[in-house]
């Protein structure tokens, strides 16, 4: 091995670190999603998925994730981010209804939580002017 | 002989590409970031660089990881935005400059750097949003366009200190270009943000803080982290702040801080812009 094995590798948890193994697993679905930048194809996956997912020679997981909607499955199964924002927009999902489903929050959650670091950025920037 | 006036850093989130779009510059979810440039529009105003060399990373519109380059310089007449997938396009075409490019291609490859060089290469969001905000009104662009893009993408990533260094290379090669231009350079995206993943939403205000605080006085203090130090800080896309600092690499004379803001959220994101001054230096 030249390499070190996945369970020696550095993990950081909830992240998906986008390597060389998620780069060949993934590289199907993320060629099929780099193809939604053309609008004809984005008509065509939204026309028959089914059809288009044989197009661009997705496994059967990759299949089963996107036709459940699952996003981290998705990741796993070495979808990158990026290319799947593509796909995203398709299925009129926006990153926060992305980030909703990811950890298992209502969209209104998700955004309070972003909300919460500006309120506390907030907080920190009146103290220090006060100091 | 040129001069490099300074440097903007700023975010790139699509979703500011549809503020823009719908004129909603004033309104009180996007005014706190959009108020962040009126100092970037003063400055512009005053200072009228001819030259934008911009680092950012593309986000799957040029390039796709059939073939990922860690880093390209564009060498194109002229560049062009297109629809990444959401159905936007219609920026204005961005005029180039080959023969600074390949200048700047010729002097990085004689300092052992390996960029990708292309003469064909359509720019995402992440240049054209910083670009928009930076020059609102223009009705045609008032500079020229070097657009050097870093993979920020796909792993391995290059780390701080190759893109500091890569940085550097290219600001000597613009010093040493002939022509009387002025030039400014741009680094975005960042700062901490996460897309992806059970810790979508991760922010880290304290390592935005840490990069602000030292990007002009003390930029090698953010080399202490490995890229993969840095998705661990700032989030995934946090790591995006390598254009920041490859974009700081260039400005190599007397830096200082001419104006910040930051502000959180925009969309996911902890979104900065700031504006450093480079000056010459004295020579006592």
């Amino acid at each position: 091995m030249f390499r070190p094995a996945g369970d020696d590798r550095r993990q950081i948890p909830g992240t998906y670190v986008f390597d060389g193994d998620a780069a060949q697993r993934g590289f199907a679905i993320n060629d099929m999603c780099f193809s939604f930048n053309k609008a004809e194809n984005r008509e065509a996956f939204a026309a028959d998925e089914e059809a288009y997912m044989d197009r661009y020679g997705l496994s059967e997981e990759q299949k089963k994730v996107i036709r459940d909607r699952d996003v981290i499955g998705m990741l796993n199964s070495g979808g990158n981010i990026y290319y799947l924002a593509k796909l995203a927009g398709i299925l009129g999902l926006g990153v926060q209804d992305i980030g909703a489903l990811q950890t298992g929050t209502t969209v209104d959650e998700f955004k309070a939580a972003l909300l919460a670091h500006g309120t506390r950025l907030k907080e920190m920037t009146h103290q220090g002017e006060a100091a | 002989m040129s001069e490099i006036a300074g440097g903007i850093f700023t975010s790139h989130v699509p979703g500011i590409g549809q503020a823009i779009a719908k004129g909603l510059q004033q309104d009180p979810y996007w005014k706190p970031f959009f108020d962040g440039f009126h100092p970037v529009h003063e400055w512009l105003k005053r200072e009228k660089p001819d030259v934008l060399v911009c680092f950012y990373n593309d986000h799957g519109l040029n390039f796709f990881l059939d073939a990922m380059p860690t880093f390209a310089i564009g060498a194109a007449g002229s560049y062009r935005h297109e629809d990444e997938g959401w159905g936007i396009s219609g920026y204005k075409p961005y005029p180039g400059m080959p023969e600074l490019s390949w200048h700047i291609i010729n002097e990085v490859v004689r300092e052992e750097f390996d960029p990708t060089m292309c003469q064909k290469m359509l720019v995402d969001h992440a240049l054209a949003i910083p670009v928009e905000l930076a020059w609102p009104d223009a009705e045609s662009w008032p500079f020229k366009l070097v657009p050097i893009a870093i993979n920020t993408v796909q792993f391995p990533l290059p780390s701080p200190k190759r893109c500091f260094d890569f940085g550097r290379a290219v600001g000597r090669a613009l010093e040493s270009w002939e022509g009387d231009e002025k030039i400014v350079v741009m680094g975005t995206g960042g700062l901490s943000h996460q897309l992806e993943g059970q810790r979508a939403g991760h922010i880290n205000i304290e390592y935005d803080t840490f990069c602000m605080d030292n990007l002009s006085r003390d930029p090698e203090a953010l080399l202490q982290h490995s890229s993969l130090d840095i998705v661990e800080l700032a989030g995934s896309q946090g790591v995006e702040i390598l254009n920041w600092i490859a974009a700081r690499g260039a400005m190599r004379g007397s830096v200082t801080e001419y104006s910040r803001n930051y502000h959180i959220p925009i969309s996911n994101t902890a979104a900065a812009t700031m504006l450093l001054e480079n000056h010459e230096k004295v020579i006592a």
